[in-house]
């Protein structure tokens, strides 16, 4: 029999992504095997990050602090705005180190199916954002999808209308990509947008 | 084991559990079809799910009335061109959101399939949004709403410059020409020169076209299942007014 405390952990641990019921039992055994090495360490690194973390009031960002590290640093150029889907394609642009300026995430993308909203986006927050530090370039850092690029227009139009510029990332070729193994509508936009060499 | 394999349109996939994906197809001999794609959501196989898609699929079950697997390969390259003009896209998606919810399913409705394959070649071109419109009135014929236009319903004449069909009737369906429709022209719905054949495409025509086809979906198709017109049809008009200048 499984006591009480260790089959509320394993229901908890099966509802993380990945993880089913049998997974979460050998997550539990390994952690029960390592109690000082994994699991108290990851029980107050927990319940640290809990009490610790913030959503960045400007971005949407999640720290330590709010502002968060990103929006609070000197350096960064603060009429630059790159708006990402989420939280993990914010640290995906932040690790090529090509953003100078900041983000804003916006939770999600329009979707008509799925009943998503301008207002569910924080869309109108962004906006005013944009207004109020006189933004000079918005990046439209999103998917090359049809929510991707609904989202995109959408926004785009909004900026339009309260003339701030707003440029979206170029589709095409991958580097390190053969042409050859390029699915068609890939290499069909590659060389719509080519440019002179 | 029941199974087929047929050309399909991408409508929608909604996500199912963690990695898999509920997909509705327009298929060109099944009709609108949805089966459950495992791993639909992973990287490679979200990019196929893209509304609009052409896909090849390939649809297994224990039984026929199951909601079955579908293995799907891209068959077509995207219309990548449409994910760069807004109003395309805006069509696109409200292409696959009418057919999703206004076709009946497991039905076949090879001219749907057709017509819609030949509106996603369209899109991107001027005609586009007059082609959608007229995709709209073959979406209502093949449902069994077809509107008239041979003659008018009033005088029985055919449509001609000096007595042309100029409005539809909203309780038959049936066209009218300007001179029968002169004493209760407010109580009809007006008629685009374009879907007789004659007239310069102009905005106010698109708008009447989609106030058309607009009125005979909700009322005959979407009323009936108590549901509005998809939000992606409305955003489609609501983007057209911001492109559109001010009807004179």
């Amino acid at each position: 029999m499984i006591g009480a405390e260790l089959d509320r952990l394993i229901q908890l641990l099966g509802k993380l992504p990945g993880l089913g019921p049998r997974s979460a039992r050998r997550v539990v055994l390994h952690l029960l095997k390592k109690r000082e090495t994994l699991m108290q360490p990851l029980a107050s690194a927990l319940i640290e990050a809990d009490a610790k973390l913030l959503t960045c009031t400007l971005c949407n960002n999640v720290d330590v602090h709010d502002p968060c590290t990103i929006c609070q640093q000197s350096g960064r150029d603060t009429h630059q705005l790159c708006v990402v889907e989420d939280i993990a394609d914010l640290w995906a642009i932040e690790r090529t180190r090509s953003i100078k300026g900041r983000y804003y995430v916006l939770g999600g993308l329009l979707s008509a199916l799925a009943g998503i909203t301008p207002d569910q986006l924080r869309i109108p927050q962004l906006l005013a954002r944009a207004v109020a530090e006189n933004i000079t370039e918005v990046i439209l850092a999103l998917p090359a999808t049809v929510d991707g690029q609904t989202t995109a227009h959408y926004i785009a139009d909004r900026l339009r209308e309260a003339n701030i510029p707003a440029s979206r990332l170029a589709h095409g070729v991958p580097l390190g990509g053969e042409l050859d193994y390029l699915d068609e509508g890939t290499l069909a936009t590659a060389l719509t947008a080519r440019r002179s060499a | 084991m029941v199974e087929w394999r047929d050309d399909a349109i991408v409508l929608a996939a909604r996500p199912h559990g963690e990695t898999a994906a509920v997909v509705s197809l327009l298929t060109r001999r099944h009709g609108r079809h949805a089966g459950l794609v495992l791993g639909g959501q992973s990287r490679r196989t979200a990019a196929i799910l893209q509304p609009g898609q052409q896909v090849d699929a390939n649809w297994k079950a224990r039984l026929s009335d199951q909601l079955g697997h579908y293995a799907v390969e891209p068959s077509a390259p995207y219309p990548a061109r449409i994910l760069e003009d807004p109003l395309a896209l805006a069509a696109l998606t409200s292409a696959c959101a009418v057919t999703d919810a206004a076709l009946p399913e497991r039905e076949g409705h090879a001219a749907v399939y057709e017509g819609l394959l030949a509106l996603i070649d369209m899109l991107p071109t001027s005609a586009g949004l007059y082609a959608y419109i007229r995709w709209e009135l073959g979406l209502l014929r093949e449902v069994g709403y077809g509107i008239d236009l041979t003659s008018c319903a009033v005088t029985g004449v055919t449509d001609s410059l000096s007595n042309p069909l100029s409005y539809v009737s909203p309780k038959t369906g049936k066209a009218v020409s300007a001179s029968a429709a002169q004493a209760y022209q407010d109580k009809l719905l007006p008629l685009p020169g374009f879907l007789c054949g004659r007239g310069e495409p102009s905005p106010q025509a698109l708008r009447d076209g989609f106030k058309l086809t607009g009125f005979f979906l909700e009322r005959c198709v979407f009323a009936v299942h108590h549901q509005p017109l998809p939000a992606a049809r409305a955003r489609l008009l609501d983007r057209l007014e911001q492109l559109m200048p001010v009807a004179a």
